[in-house]
């Protein structure tokens, strides 16, 4: 039985197998950028707050530079990592609900019946994230260099920032695909969202960790990956070319991404649920 | 496949773990080029058919190849041959017609030219070439569906799924894509396993009816002849005169049990079929009885469903929520 859709000119059918894993991964990417830079609330508010919270903790904690051995005499210098993680904080509930709307609708359904391949869902997801990563790395250097922040590393420097702030979106956008995957409702991703703050808050956010006088704090930063995503971020600003920083920086948001992505395999697969 | 059956169910069951047998052993054959009506009311099992046989969902047990592949083991090649729009239009607000048409063409693995190409000439095939660039969010339920259809046909499939396609349009809408499901059948050749519970839409659209009720086929076959299961067509007759209800239904006695529904109209069915209607104006004639209204009544899906399953279909639907709320509140 031949069926063929009487389109001019075309084949009836499409190629066995459906398209390649890069052309999948781009389609799919594509998509959710585009969707990122049509939602212009999912741009704006995620830039806001951390600038607000910047200014805010840029005037009221400049006196922190006076503790003996903080870092550098401009408190907006090392604060400026901050806005970074928590933009990319952000990122992780856009792509989290994103993904989670895609489920409750039947979206990913629909995808579910064409050749697509799990790892091409799950990496060209983060397609909205590398939106919004670069956008947030751009306006937060700007508003830093407007309000006196100045970039030890130099060009080169912000290169290597904007890369590790790409990494990083990209790492807490596929933490936000996991729990998607996992919980498959929006509602319940933005009410896990204000955990992800706690983890920042209990950083070396506001002072390098060496300084934290509380032990239990100074502990619990130590251990805690987003202590190094910060400090890679910072090391740019304020110290200059620190290989180990850098490393750990790049290290942890790596192994966010691949450990977020591993793990949302299975439960991609579960809920594309095909045989 | 052209000697097999495009779809061949046998035997097939899934079970919900804490709900009843959504379908349970359903057996059923459908020939290529044939439009399968797939009818019950709403929680009869058909959707959870649909997710099976497009191997969305797997059966708990049984078997059923389409297009002749396994729908559990060949998975990938049954995907190959089949097109599917399912219950709800699952479409991106955010993204225009032809964005959804050339991404699912994309992932389909339409090439280049022919994915712009395959994607307009789709459009304008299910009248939405003016709104192409505009976001699906702007669409009426109407254009959601026909774009819902269009993805469904980009990669050509041979077995085309839709499920309760028509399902809160209005008619104009409605009417359309019957015309359109209608075509693709007629001159594309190709077969559609359609789900609805709207009577009219199985009567107008399918070549051969499946009933479901309870996860069970209760009947199947041709429309006309799912109609003369249940008997010939009945008359009803009103006379000018209410008391000469007496008089009318002696005189229609002759042509089969007259049942009297008031107001002196007597309802009498013709196991002759409609040929017996001359017969009955010449009585009437003959004895001088004057006729206020007389109608011919042929049977309807509806009272097939009927007998089959002792309810209305229109109801059955409030019927079986009610049963499945009961159920979970006795689980819980």
């Amino acid at each position: 039985m031949a069926v063929d859709l009487a389109i001019e000119g075309l084949p009836a059918r499409a190629s066995s197998g459906g398209a390649g894993l890069l052309e999948q991964t781009l389609a799919v990417a594509r998509r959710s950028a585009v969707r990122t830079l049509r939602q212009r609330g999912l741009l704006i508010f995620p830039l806001i707050f951390p600038l607000l919270l910047f200014g805010i903790n840029g005037s009221s904690l400049s006196s922190a530079t006076k503790i003996p051995g903080f870092p550098t005499h401009h408190y907006r210098d090392f604060l400026i990592a901050m806005p970074f993680i928590q933009g990319a904080m952000f990122v992780s509930i856009t792509a989290g609900v994103d993904l989670a709307r895609d489920i409750e609708s039947g979206f990913l359904n629909r995808l579910a019946l064409t050749p697509l391949r799990t790892e091409a869902m799950l990496v060209g997801q983060l397609g909205g994230a590398f939106v919004l990563g670069v956008v947030q790395a751009i306006v937060y250097l700007l508003v830093g260099f407007a309000t006196g922040v100045t970039l030890v590393s130099g060009v080169g420097g912000a290169l290597v920032l904007l890369a590790l702030s790409i990494l990083i979106a990209f790492g807490f956008a596929s933490l936000g695909g996991l729990l998607a995957l996992r919980l498959g409702r929006g509602e319940a991703i933005q009410g896990i969202f204000p955990l992800l703050f706690v983890t920042l808050f209990l950083s070396s956010s506001s002072l390098p960790r060496n300084l934290i006088q509380t032990t239990w704090f100074r502990d619990i930063a130590t251990y805690n990956p987003v202590s190094y995503l910060l400090e890679g971020i910072r090391s740019l600003v304020i110290t200059g070319w620190d290989g180990e920083a850098l490393a750990l920086g790049f290290g942890f948001a790596t192994a966010l991404l691949v450990i977020t992505v591993l793990l949302s395999q299975p439960a991609m697969r579960s809920r594309l649920a095909r045989a | 496949m052209s000697n097999e059956a495009a779809i061949e169910v046998d035997q097939l069951v899934r079970e919900f773990r804490k709900g009843p047998r959504a379908v349970d052993g359903i057996d059923l054959t459908v020939s290529p080029g044939e439009i399968y009506g797939f009818l019950g009311p709403n929680g009869a099992g058909k959707s959870t058919t649909v997710l099976m046989l497009t191997t969305l969902l797997p059966p708990t047990s049984g078997r059923a190849t389409v297009g002749g592949f396994d729908i559990v083991r060949q998975g990938a090649h049954v995907r190959e041959v089949i097109g599917a729009a399912l219950q709800e239009a699952a479409l991106d607000a955010i993204l225009t017609g032809r964005e959804h048409l050339l991404l699912q063409a994309t992932l389909q693995g339409i090439t280049g030219q022919d994915r712009q190409r395959r994607a307009t000439a789709l459009l304008e095939r299910v009248g939405l070439s003016e709104a192409a660039d505009r976001r699906v969010g702007g669409y009426s339920g109407g254009m959601k569906r026909r774009l819902d259809l269009a993805l469904a046909l980009v990669h050509s499939p041979k077995i085309l799924f839709l499920d309760e396609p028509t399902t809160g349009l209005d008619i104009q809408s409605r009417t359309a894509l019957w015309d359109e499901v209608g075509r693709l059948a007629r001159d594309d050749g190709m077969t559609v396993f359609l789900t609805t519970q709207y009577l009219e839409e199985a009567d107008v659209l399918a070549d051969r009816i499946g009933i479901i009720d309870h996860g069970h086929i209760v009947a199947e076959g041709t429309p006309p002849q799912l109609k003369a299961e249940i008997g010939g067509p009945s008359v009803e007759v009103a006379p000018c005169d209410p008391d000469a209800g007496d008089r009318l239904a002696e005189l229609l006695a002759r042509f089969g049990d007259p049942r009297r529904n008031g107001h002196g109209t007597v309802t009498v069915q013709l196991p002759g079929g409609e040929t017996q209607l001359a017969d009955i104006v010449r009585v009437l004639d003959q004895a001088d009885l004057k006729v206020e209204t007389l109608q011919l009544h042929q049977p309807s899906l509806d009272d097939v469903f009927l007998a089959k399953t002792g309810r209305k279909l229109e109801g059955a639907a409030e019927e079986a929520e009610a049963e499945a709320e009961s159920g979970g509140r006795r689980g819980r």
